[in-house]
């Protein structure tokens, strides 16, 4: 089997540059087996993150030829080998070294998401149909490849104004359990600007996990924002319970 | 000192942020204790989240039934009597109230259709027991575990390796690690440390196992004084990806034969009626993995060397519906559609049934202040694990576990910390950086996985060990001289020289142990004894520290008490 020629960002915090490596190809092989390679034969301190190699843990996200991808699922016979590929960290995280970004702007995110709070003396029964539209949500391996991607993040740099798709994703899953009892509109309206969200589906069309982020989270809790805060006996009500309607 | 350090204090320090740490850690913040939790990874990404299948817990949701006396009379049954009887009554006890409760703080199962929980079978469980998510359990596991834990206020410690448990005098004082990111030293002190670490497949080519389950709880704990248990039983899970070579171990979940999934060699034969025809592809995992290698080697294995394993008899909407990431896998990474076709599976490394010795009610270890729970610790499934039988072990040990640490630094004083076992550290780390030659931490664990493939794998005898033993110590002397280049920020080649010695310690633990037990029983097959050996039925091989070496002694089971000799005795 032939070589393929990667290019590959090397630098930290500071700045770097590509690199190039070869590395000779197996069938079926991956970007991370690549990675991995590399590291083995040519750059032993390569920084690399990963876990399951299979698209279960959500480790491995970079930019291959510029676009958002799990490396342990991007197939190199999928890319056009007659040119180098280039891999590049996640471009709206800060780089900390080569591969590896600072995600811990996600972690401070998500901990202002209050958690599922049941109803008081709920019965502990759901229906599978009710459960199938959260399992949905429930199926983000928290890779950020949306963060990543979405403009407000990634091009307005808008990180203390918004929470970002996965963080709906989040919401919608906590919201729409069939038995949660709490009210986050108010979070997703005020802190999280959901509102500067303007629905350009980046973020659907990325999800390693195939969630409908746009159509099946982001608008009905847009839609939730508006019952809430416009529709003025919804308001009235809120104002009065402190409930979700 | 070699450089000033950051310190950390905590009455609670656990090492490990998969299911067991983190159920440890709500526990033992419920206790009022201030708790910090440490992972090598990002928050998340421990090994709980691939888990596949389902946690067991005899909900009796599905079949009516199910009781915690079948659950521990499958348990033990699977574990060959080996396992800590009182383990395993406390798990199929404790196991459906700590399922009930991560449903109250979130997680979302599959349903019967009357509402609850929907269960699934699996290898050697009676009934239909497997609490599960599609084939993504362990994802909703940990962010359900996570979520509450964060949302109570655990201190987590994201990407910091720990390389050495410091004490004070006999007990636990905390322990010392650095940060992936800069590579900068840091220190934490606690009144109790919990070990939840999880298992050790690394050491092997084939394995279901990320880069994190390279054995350092059970090092770490081991250098501390610790007992390490049942260290031969490694379990080698039937189904794993022959093909192609870049996923090769990647784990084909046990729910694909749980529902109705079948193999079959290269003859279109379903094999496994000449090794157990009654429990057929549901039989347990030690006999299915040994079925599948044994077809291969006597040439009726599949084109890579495994067998086929077919579940596209059930209609394709099932299939994507209750094994979703199976389909995924297949399809993304093999060219194979599973809904279509059979896949290619065969064994890979994937648990550890050994690991610390700990006290069943309390999950402490024989050092004061050090606790284990998870993979990292043993006893629960004695020679052989039942699929679903971790994640539950987790929930119910983790808990208490986080109980007992945090009674334990209740009832104790603050623990002094010694400069001199932190400068030690500090050197242990730097070293490799000031070495000039030496091999490159890769190659030597490359050639420790080659090792333990071919003479400590599945089927194993005395001068196959006898030969992994020696070639173990030579990697310890390559180990102890690796070089590795670069700065300190973020160097995998760096902190694969310090999990090298890990590495070393688990894979030696476990030859030698295998090497000892001259029987077969469960996940340790001996060529040269292939029976079962009575005498061996009553003992654990126990190994602890002796100056720089290892001691192996023989510990007795304990008798078990009348009420559960009863229970094992009935048929079904
Ligand atoms: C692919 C796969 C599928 C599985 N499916 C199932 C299933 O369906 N049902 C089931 O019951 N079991 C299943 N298992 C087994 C089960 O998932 C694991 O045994 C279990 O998750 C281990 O949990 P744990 O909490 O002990 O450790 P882990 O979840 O592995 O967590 C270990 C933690 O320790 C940390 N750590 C390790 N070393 C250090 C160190 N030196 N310093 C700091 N932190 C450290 C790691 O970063 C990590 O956070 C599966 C396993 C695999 C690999
Ligand atoms: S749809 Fe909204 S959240 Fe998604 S990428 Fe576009 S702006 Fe961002
Ligand atoms: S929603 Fe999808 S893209 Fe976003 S973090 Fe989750 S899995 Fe990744
Ligand atoms: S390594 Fe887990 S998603 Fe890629």
């Amino acid at each position: 089997m032939p070589d393929a020629t990667f290019k590959i960002f090397r630098g930290d915090r500071d700045g770097g540059e590509l690199y190039e490596y070869k590395v000779p190809i197996a069938p079926g092989m991956v970007v991370l087996d690549a990675l991995h390679y590399i590291q083995a034969h040519d750059a032993p301190d390569l920084a690399v993150r990963w876990n399951c190699k299979a698209g279960k843990c959500g480790s491995c996200s970079a930019e291959v030829n510029g676009r958002p991808r799990l490396t342990c699922k991007t197939r190199l016979d999928a890319l056009p080998l007659d040119q180098p590929i280039t891999v590049q960290p996640m471009k709206s995280f800060p780089v900390l070294k080569d591969l590896v970004t600072d995600v811990s702007w996600n972690y401070r995110v998500n901990k202002k998401i209050p958690p599922f709070t049941p109803r008081p003396n709920v019965e502990w029964k759901m229906d599978q149909r009710e459960v199938d539209r959260v399992q949905e949500f429930r199926k983000c391996i928290e890779c950020f490849l949306c963060q990543n991607v979405c403009h407000v993040l990634r091009d307005h740099e808008k990180q203390e104004q918004f929470g970002g798709p996965r963080f709906f994703v989040r919401i919608a899953g906590l919201e729409m359990h069939p038995l949660d009892g709490l009210s986050r509109t108010e979070l997703l309206k005020e802190e999280l600007g959901i509102g500067l969200c303007n629905i350009t589906k980046c973020c659907t069309e990325v999800c390693p996990e195939d969630i409908h982020i746009t159509d099946n989270a982001i608008i009905p809790l847009k839609e939730r924002v508006v019952d809430d805060f416009y529709d003025p006996v919804r308001w009235f009500l809120r104002k009065l319970s402190g409930k979700k309607h | 000192m070699t450089e000033k350090y950051e310190i950390h204090e905590h009455d609670v320090l656990i090492i490990g942020a998969g299911g067991a740490g983190l159920r440890a850690a709500i526990e033992a913040l419920a206790e009022g204790a201030s708790v910090g939790v440490v992972c090598k990874s990002l928050l998340g990404k421990a090994h709980t989240v691939m888990a596949e299948g389902g946690i067991a817990a005899a909900m009796a949701n599905v079949d009516a039934s199910d009781d915690w006396r079948t659950h521990f009379r499958d348990t033990m049954r699977g574990g060959k009597f080996l396992n800590n009887w009182r383990m395993a009554q406390l798990h199929a006890q404790e196991a459906p109230e700590r399922v009930r409760e991560l449903e109250q703080w979130g997680a979302l199962f599959d349903r019967t259709a009357d509402g609850n929980i929907l269960q699934r079978a699996f290898g050697g469980h009676t009934f239909k027991r497997l609490c599960h998510v599609g084939d993504r359990t362990g994802l909703e596991m940990i962010r359900t575990l996570q979520d509450r834990g964060v949302h109570l206020g655990i201190d987590v410690y994201m990407e910091c390796a720990i390389t050495r448990l410091l004490k004070d005098g006999e007990r636990v004082a905390g322990a010392f690690g650095y940060w992936r990111e800069n590579g900068r030293f840091v220190v934490f002190r606690a009144k109790s440390v919990v070990i939840a670490t999880g298992g050790i497949g690394k050491a092997w080519r084939i394995t279901s196992n990320s880069w994190e389950y390279t054995g350092d709880g059970m090092a770490l704990a081991f250098d501390a004084g610790a007992e390490l248990m049942d260290m031969e039983f490694v379990q080698f899970h039937p189904t794993g990806m022959v093909w192609p070579p870049g996923v090769q171990g990647i784990l084909v979940t046990e729910a694909v034969r749980g529902e109705g999934g079948v193999l079959r060699n290269k003859d279109g034969e379903r094999f496994m009626e000449r090794y157990d025809p009654e429990r057929m592809d549901l039989s347990t995992r030690d006999v299915v993995a040994r079925a599948i290698y044994t077809e291969a080697k006597e040439g009726r294995g599949t084109e890579h060397g495994g067998a086929y394993l077919d579940i596209s008899h059930k209609p394709p909407e099932y299939v994507k519906k209750k094994l979703p990431s199976m389909y995924h896998q297949f399809r993304e990474l093999a060219d194979v559609d599973i809904t279509k076709g059979p896949m290619e599976v065969g064994p890979t490394c994937h648990y550890m049934m050994g690991g610390i010795r700990v006290d069943a009610e309390t999950a402490q270890a024989n050092v004061p202040g050090m606790f284990a729970a998870g993979e990292a610790a043993a006893g629960l499934h004695g020679a052989n694990r039942l699929g679903g039988n971790s994640l539950s072990d987790l929930l119910v040990f983790g808990r208490r576990a986080g109980q007992a640490a945090a009674e334990h630094a209740k009832q104790t004083e603050t623990p002094k910390l010694d400069d001199a076992q932190v400068e030690e550290a500090t050197r242990e780390m730097l070293e490799p950086f000031e070495r000039r030659d030496g091999d490159s931490p890769y190659d030597v664990h490359r050639d420790l996985q080659e090792t333990m493939q071919n003479y400590v794998g599945i089927f194993r005898r005395e001068e196959d060990l006898k030969q992994g033993l020696a070639e173990i110590q030579g990697l310890k002397d390559r180990a102890g001289r690796v070089h590795v280049d670069g700065s300190r920020l973020f160097n995998p080649g760096w902190h694969l020289a310090r999990d090298l010695k890990s590495l070393l310690t688990v894979s030696e633990a476990v030859a030698l142990s295998a090497l000892e037990r001259q029987e077969s029983r469960g996940a340790h097959s001996r060529i040269d004894f292939p029976q079962y050996d009575e005498k061996w039925s009553k003992l654990n091989n126990i190994i602890s520290r002796d100056g720089d070496g290892m001691r192996l002694r023989h510990a007795p089971i304990a008798e078990m008490p009348s009420d559960l000799c009863v229970i094992l005795e009935k048929k079904k």
